[in-house]
């Protein structure tokens, strides 16, 4: 199915009988077995840019190349990062804004300027009983009533087709640098990541890749950038000698070098500081840090039972891609469960919209 | 403004509730005189009074938990409060209501810097939460006014901003997790250390719910480094449309200033009368603010004034140090104080997109002649959100009807415009009866069953954020 506006939608989502699979450019989410698979295509274009008051506001089925070149004449972004996992996923297509944030997909530079929730202005979706909704607006501050913006990114399909959402866009710095140290363990690496973000420079990416290096970005006015450059290198100086390299955030944003390494691909949110010892206890194949330490992307041997292997931590692990058998999204404590399966039975009481579980 | 008629049935019970409660709590913890509960009858609206049945006091999450389940068998609404400092009526309670107080419960919890977090009781004021971690060179950004007053716990449920929160964001965006108790009393943890939800984003949800959903007990919170600096520039126009213009202008130059504050011509003359803080007699001020070294700060504030020379301002004044900052911030610190010195006020708060200013400011004028109402405009203008400030005179009659109708017609413009009915002070009963402006029926109803799931007996702050008649049904019930 795919709707040519949100009317159509509407309609489509009311009559459904069966179970739907939402999908933006397929080139992200985990997708579901045996539903009908409606797609958002339809309800694409850029329908509002204020570069002065730095919103955008675009279909859900708008492609995210189209979105970054609208912004790019202005000298603007997405600053939350859009991860491209087509490589790493094996995935072709075109992704959407819609998927973005159904996914609350968020890249690097999520430890400084947030998530893709945190620039989430307001939504229209179309819930499991056919009716048009709407939360939020196109303003930066908003409290006027529940934020269901927020438990509509990264809501993955569940509670509804997104057919609309509002984002906040940042202008472009002058310049970027990214700053390496080569030859750090994990723990050390994730002690230097740390230094950094607790230091006042404004670091806006910071990930290890095991064996090739650490690695910290800074961005802001050329002067600037020099100037924490060298304030860095001297805060790290008992980590190692600090040097400039060429821009690696984009491979680490998209996952570049685990793409490949055979193996379930993984992600896990987890507290920095325990990263290192975790990754020691999952025995992957490979693995790369981003967010100071806070995520893991994993490829682990096919059919590996990460979750078992780690018992319990602080934080949350999801399976990408592999074959159905282990759980693909995290399991929850049983209040937590209770609350979401409640909020689903609201806005889905039909159970329309299909669990996305098996790859 | 319409509250909803107590239940007799409720106020019957009191003797009966108030010794279940002191079998949870010790009695020092349970108020319930008539005349000690008036202490909790209203909060920073204080127009609208009403004391509670009793209020509570707990000490920690099993108390608040014994609490909530003694209040749920005996269907007693819950009202729950911080520090009661919201502008909207939120902590206002029913003469049939509990008051669950959270003040106690101000410990902190654990500290971590390698992580960059900090976990509080959620009675902690917001002030003393960056007082925790100040002296290792760490700050919690979102900073309201009322900062050295308000509470954690109703930070998040207003979801509160700042003066700071141009560039650091709002209480959400800052919250990692909350562990909260449900009306029945089941304890829930929600978030943690780590930088996004693997489920279902309850977080999200939770902050700024206003206090319906849950009882917040402790709260795991982003903390940031401090910056090497800040300074301000004080930047004067003749024009209200002419600063809103620089505004745009210095926001799509790619500075990131963490505030830029207005103030309209009536808002500066009561300032300078009330703080004397020498500022130029003209029509809008800017206070931009930037952050960074010596060096990093002198760069932003000179794009800043070279944009703004492009306006004609009458006056650029740049801080040189500390001092000269503290005079630059004294007269907005003190607006609303000033404001309160000449005047009756009621503070409203709008956002609006940055580009509607000059129609916005424009309409404003327009509306206050309509009414014969002075308005004075002071807000953060960075983000759009509004702070217009009616003057009446509360003793006159009438006067406080005629302030609310203006007062309903200017956040009808927000709306009109693409804005919203309140930017961070929260909806509580003060907006309550307008949430139809902005929100159609069924946008409601999806809001109202979110309440369902987490509060099927709509027992938590029932008479809030929703018109009465779209609750009815589910309040009686
Ligand atoms: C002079 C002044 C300046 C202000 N400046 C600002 C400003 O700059 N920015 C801004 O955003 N706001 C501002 N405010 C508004 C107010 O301070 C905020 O809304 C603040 O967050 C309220 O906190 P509180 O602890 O006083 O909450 P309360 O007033 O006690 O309660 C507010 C709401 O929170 C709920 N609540 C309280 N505790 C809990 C809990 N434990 N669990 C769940 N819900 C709970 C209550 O039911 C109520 O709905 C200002 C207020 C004043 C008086």
């Amino acid at each position: 199915m795919r709707p040519e506006n949100e009317a159509e939608l509407s309609e489509m989502v009311r009559h459904a009988r069966g179970p739907l699979a939402v999908r933006g450019g397929g080139t992200r989410g985990l997708a579901a077995r045996g539903a009908v698979v409606l797609e958002t295509s339809g309800l694409s274009g850029v329908r509002l840019y204020e570069p002065g008051a730095l919103t955008l506001v675009a279909g859900a089925g708008t492609p995210v190349a189209e979105i970054e070149v609208a912004l790019a004449t202005e000298g603007q972004r997405l600053a939350f990062e859009v991860p491209d996992l087509r490589q790493v996923l094996g995935r072709a297509g075109a992704s959407t804004i819609g998927g973005v944030v159904a996914e609350n997909a968020s890249g690097p530079r999520r430890v400084q300027a947030g998530a893709c929730r945190d620039f989430l202005l307001g939504v229209r979706f179309v819930d499991g009983r056919g009716d048009v909704l709407r939360n939020g607006g196109r303003v930066m501050k908003n409290v006027t009533g529940y934020d269901l913006v927020k438990l509509m990114a990264g809501s993955r399909g569940r509670l509804g087709v997104l057919t609309e959402v509002a984002l906040k866009v940042l202008p472009k710095p002058e310049a970027e640098v990214t700053l390496a140290l080569r030859g750090l363990s994990d723990a050390q690496a994730v002690a230097a990541l740390s230094a950094a973000l607790g230091s006042p420079y404004e670091v806006s990416g910071a990930a290890h890749l095991p064996g090739q290096g650490t690695f910290l970005r800074i961005e802001g006015f050329a002067g600037s950038v020099r100037y924490r450059f060298g304030e860095l290198a001297r805060l790290l100086q008992g980590f190692g000698v600090a040097e400039e390299v060429p821009s690696p955030w984009a491979a680490i944003r998209d996952v570049g070098p685990l793409a490949a390494v055979a193996g379930d691909l993984w992600r896990l949110s987890v507290k920095p500081s325990e990263a290192p010892g975790i990754v020691a206890r999952m025995g992957a194949e490979a693995v790369i840090y981003d967010w100071g330490g806070g995520l893991i992307w994993a490829r682990m041997a096919p059919g590996a039972d990460l979750r078992a292997r780690l018992g319990v931590f602080a934080g949350h692990a999801t399976r990408l891609s592999g074959a159905p058998g282990i759980a693909a999204l995290p399991p929850e404590a049983a209040p937590v469960v209770a609350l979401s399966e409640g909020l689903r039975a609201q806005f889905d009481p039909r159970g329309i919209f299909a669990a996305p579980e098996e790859v | 403004m319409d509250m909803p008629t107590p239940s007799l049935q409720i106020l019957s019970r009191k003797a009966r509730i108030v010794e279940r409660l002191l079998e949870v709590l010790p009695a020092d913890a349970v108020v319930h005189d008539p005349n000690e509960v008036r202490a909790y009858e209203c909060d920073a609206l204080s127009a609208y009074r009403c004391p509670p049945l009793a209020a509570v006091l707990p000490r920690d999450t099993a108390e608040v938990a014994a609490v909530l389940r003694v209040c749920f068998e005996e269907r007693v609404p819950v009202v729950p409060r911080g520090a009661g400092t919201s502008l909207a009526g939120g902590a206002l309670p029913t003469a049939d209501s509990v008051i669950l107080g959270v003040a106690r419960m101000n410990g902190v919890l654990e500290v971590d810097y390698p992580n960059r977090f900090i976990r509080v009781q959620s009675g902690r004021t917001n002030l003393s939460v960056t007082g925790a971690v100040e002296s290792d060179g760490f700050f919690y950004a979102p900073d309201p006014s009322s900062q050295l007053a308000c509470a954690i716990a109703g930070n998040i449920a207003m979801n509160s901003g700042g003066a700071h929160c141009l560039k650091y964001g709002v209480t959400t965006n800052n919250l990692l997790g909350v562990t909260m108790v449900l009306m029945d009393g089941t304890v829930v943890e929600i978030g943690g250390p780590w930088m996004d939800a693997g489920g279902l984003d309850l977080l999200g949800v939770v902050c700024g719910s206003e206090g319906q959903l849950g009882v917040v007990t402790e709260a795991t919170l982003r903390i940031l480094p401090k910056p090497e600096g800040a300074l301000p520039v004080l930047i004067g126009f003749n024009e209200s449309e002419v600063a809103g213009a620089c505004v745009s202008d210095i926001i799509k130059a790619g500075v990131l200033p963490v505030a830029i504050e207005f103030m309209d011509g009536p808002c500066i003359k009561a300032c300078e009368a009330f703080a004397k803080a020498g500022y130029p007699d003209c029509e809008a001020l800017l206070i931009v603010e930037v952050e960074g070294s010596e060096a990093e700060i002198r760069h932003q504030l000179g794009l800043i004034t070279e944009i703004a020379r492009r306006h004609n301002p009458v006056e650029i004044r740049e801080a040189a140090d500390e001092a000269q900052a503290k005079r630059i911030w004294l007269g907005r610190k003190s607006a609303f104080g000033a404001m309160g010195q000449i005047n009756d006020y009621m503070c409203l708060d709008g956002t609006i997109p940055v580009s509607s200013l000059p129609h916005v400011l424009r309409r404003i004028g327009e509306l206050s002649r309509d009414y014969g109402l002075d308005v004075a405009n002071v807000f953060h203008a960075g983000d759009g959100n509004m702070h217009p400030l009616i003057l009446y005179n509360a003793n006159l009659p009438g006067d406080q009807e005629k302030c609310e109708a203006l007062g309903a017609d200017i956040l009808r413009l927000c709306v009109e415009v693409g804005g919203c009915l309140t930017g961070e002070h929260g909806v509580g009963i003060e907006k309550r009866d307008l949430m139809e402006v902005q929100y159609g029926a069924a946008d409601l109803e999806a809001q109202v069953r979110v309440k369902d799931v987490f509060d099927p007996r709509w027992l938590l702050n029932p008479a809030k954020v929703f018109p009465l008649h779209v609750t009815a049904g589910r309040r009686a019930g």
